[in-house]
């Protein structure tokens, strides 16, 4: 993290989906190791998801989909937050997604997905090493 | 189990000198908590149970307090029904794996519907965009059920259907369904979940408030005690808590306060508990933890045979009986070696059995990765199928009844759970309790508590933070094709142009004029539902009536 700023970051749940055992653990591990983290709730729409991380001036979005429809969510918040301006907020997420749509969709502009089984500390340190927070 | 005096002394002896050696015994650096972190004990002996009064605490099966079982002769009488759940796609696809699990010897259907379906939108609805027949089963219109369920005798079949904010709907498009197919009401048997109380709870699926939610769940269950006899209007549900991070304790706390609510809102319609809290079941989760699981389901039994007759005064023995439907826990499935998965279901199901189950579906290995593949189902429903005909603990009741242990563990968790259904009756009902987040909140600790002892190797999960292997085993998984989505939105779209849209105007403002006045809704949705009116169109006379449930975002 860099000189005494936090990272902010938005935890979401977009789409239909329900599941959110995984998303809230994410978000409470994520602010116990002292990032800023602002979580959703569920049932957000892209455009939802997008607006708040506008207006949340936030560093990163992390999605949680275990519906199925990742191939549709993620593309469409890179895309909007592109729109936006924003682009340059960093994209992660997780959820029950098969490998190769993970590849998929690394192609479109989501920098990492993680599977099932993950620890908490492989997420915080992949966030610590890969979100910086905007200079103050 | 009662022991006399001088047997008490010596074995008291005879444990204290077992203790001493025990004691300075070395031993394993592991956790010996239960999966949930109950304590349990190295040994148990007779001096555990001292007092302990087997017909109180036992009995026989098919009597009060049904703590062996709630049939006099249970597996030696019937199994247990093996139902997978399944649905995916178009209601083609879906039929056609209902066809399929029927031939291999399933001997009930339980439906899943996709998200859309679940959340009450039709799938043209925008909200539905990439989500059609993904997680379940597309249903819009009662044309879809009348495809889902072709072919199949609604007279032979229970059918459970996982469904529940939008309930009513779909469960009138199954009666209009029957109807059309000359099956008289009064012969349908089967379960609709219907239990709204646990979705605020835990699986969080939801239109309206609480209120209103739970007022269309005694819609139906009122609906039902007329209608539809047979039926199993509300299937009170555990699972969903468990797998939302929930320890054995909280679900089973959580899941009976659900049901005493059911109840006391059956009462308060004026109707007699006994002509309607028989067709109550439940549904509990079991998970890894073999001795808690059996104990949990023990203890279920138990609790509500005491909560009816003492709380509700109820008469009948069958509203005293603990019906339930059992799944093994998606959630303790992995991802990584998902073969293991075989072994992590078949500990989970014997536990089941032993328990006492009605009902069962065992998760396919591959359900961490995506919906089963046919090949994978079947090896979820033969491992069932061992149990009961190769494995020979169907041929006695309750095999640990009277195991100092598990009567021991049966204990604690009654009195555990009935310590949280105290505390949320202090808190003025389970209503109340949600307001407040309170069953969320404590859910959302244990899952934390729970991933943490993960983190930490405190608990294993073998092929995740133990015993992993470099490169990994894949197994084939099921696609849905995008062709589903727009396959579905073109045939709603038909349908549209097709139906009498001036009669289904005409219903669905029946549907308001109920919604507003109060009135059961159940009759007007059946009638509408006839006429072809949609999923999408009631749910949104819901949205408008009652209003929408914002998710509140604890974590």
């Amino acid at each position: 993290m860099g000189q005494g700023s936090r990272a902010r970051i938005l935890i979401g749940k977009a789409g239909l989906d329900g599941h959110d055992r995984g998303v809230k653990i994410v978000a409470r591990a994520l602010r116990d190791a002292g990032f800023e983290v602002i979580y959703t709730g569920l049932h957000n729409t892209p455009e939802a998801i997008v607006e708040t991380a506008l207006q949340e001036d936030v560093d990163a979005v992390g999605l949680s989909i275990l519906s199925g429809a990742h191939n549709y969510i993620f593309p469409e918040v890179v895309r909007l937050l592109e729109e936006k301006g924003i682009g340059g907020v960093t994209v992660f997420g997780g959820g029950i997604i098969p490998k190769e749509d993970v590849d998929y969709l690394k192609t479109k502009g989501v920098k990492a997905l993680f599977e099932p089984g993950v620890s908490t500390d492989e997420i915080i340190n992949w966030v610590k090493e890969n979100v910086t927070p905007k200079a103050l | 189990m009662s022991v006399d005096e001088n047997e008490i002394e010596r074995l008291r002896k005879a444990r204290e000198r077992w203790e001493k050696d025990y004691g300075s015994a070395p031993k394993r650096e592991a956790d010996f908590t239960t999966i949930s972190g109950m304590e349990v004990p190295p040994l148990s002996t007779p001096l555990d149970l001292n007092g302990f009064d087997y017909e109180s605490r036992l009995g026989f099966p098919g009597s009060y307090p049904y703590t062996r079982g709630i049939h006099n002769s249970m597996y030696r009488g019937r199994l247990w029904t093996m139902r997978q759940f399944a649905g995916f796609g178009t209601p083609e696809d879906t039929n056609r794996r209902f066809k399929y699990l029927m031939e291999h010897g399933q001997t009930g259907l339980s439906t899943a519907f996709d998200m859309p379906t679940l959340m009450g939108y039709d799938c043209d609805h925008e909200r539905s965009r990439g989500e059609v027949g993904k997680e379940g089963v597309s249903v819009s219109s009662l044309a879809d059920m009348e495809v889902l369920f072709d072919g199949i005798d609604l007279e032979k079949v229970t059918t459970s259907m996982t469904i529940n904010c939008s309930a009513s709907i779909i469960f009138a498009m199954y009666l209009v369904m029957a109807e059309k197919k000359g099956v008289s009401w009064r012969k349908l048997r089967g379960t609709l979940q219907n239990d709204m109380l646990k979705e605020f709870i835990a699986q969080r699926e939801w239109i309206s408030p609480p209120e209103p939610s739970v007022k269309i769940t005694v819609d139906i269950i009122e609906f039902c005690a007329k209608e539809v006899p047979q039926w199993h209007p509300v299937s009170v549900s555990g699972y969903h808590i468990r797998e939302a991070g929930s320890t054995a304790v909280q679900e089973l706390a959580f899941t009976l306060a659900d049901g005493i609510a059911y109840v006391e809102e059956g009462v308060k319609r004026g109707l007699d508990v006994d002509d309607f809290a028989p067709r109550l079941s439940f549904f509990f989760n079991v998970h890894n933890d073999f001795l808690e699981e059996i104990a949990k389901y023990r203890a279920a039994r138990r609790m509500w045979a005491k909560i009816m007759r003492e709380r509700f005064g109820a008469r009948s023995p069958k509203s005293l009986m603990l019906k339930t439907h059992a799944q093994t826990a998606g959630a303790s499935l992995t991802a990584q070696q998902p073969i293991n998965n075989v072994a992590r279901v078949t500990i989970q199901a014997l536990a089941a059995v032993l328990g006492g189950t009605q009902s069962l579906h065992t998760n396919s290995m591959d359900e961490t990765l995506a919906l089963p593949t046919e090949e994978s189902v079947t090896v979820a429903l033969r491992t069932q199928q061992i149990i009961a005909e190769e494995s020979g603990v169907v041929n006695t009741i309750d095999p640990f009844g009277g195991s100092y242990v598990m009567e021991l563990l049966t204990d604690r968790i009654e009195n555990e759970a009935f310590a949280y259904i105290n505390k949320i009756d202090e808190m003025g009902g389970i209503f109340r309790a949600i307001e407040t987040g309170y069953p969320q909140k404590e859910i959302a600790d244990a899952a934390y508590k729970y991933q943490r002892e993960l983190d930490t190797g405190l608990k294993t999960i073998v092929g995740v933070n133990k015993y992993n292997t470099e490169g990994e085993v894949t197994i084939p998984t099921l696609k849905i094709e995008e062709r589903v989505e727009t396959g579905q939105i073109e045939k709603l779209r038909e349908l549209k142009r097709k139906r009498n849209n001036k009669v289904v105007r005409a219903k669905l403002s029946d549907i308001v004029t109920a919604a507003r006045n109060g009135d059961n809704l159940m009759p007007s949705i059946v009638d509408a539902v006839r006429e072809y009116a949609t999923l999408g169109e009631i749910c949104d006379i819901f949205r408008e009536v009652y209003g929408v449930y914002r998710d509140p975002g604890y974590f």
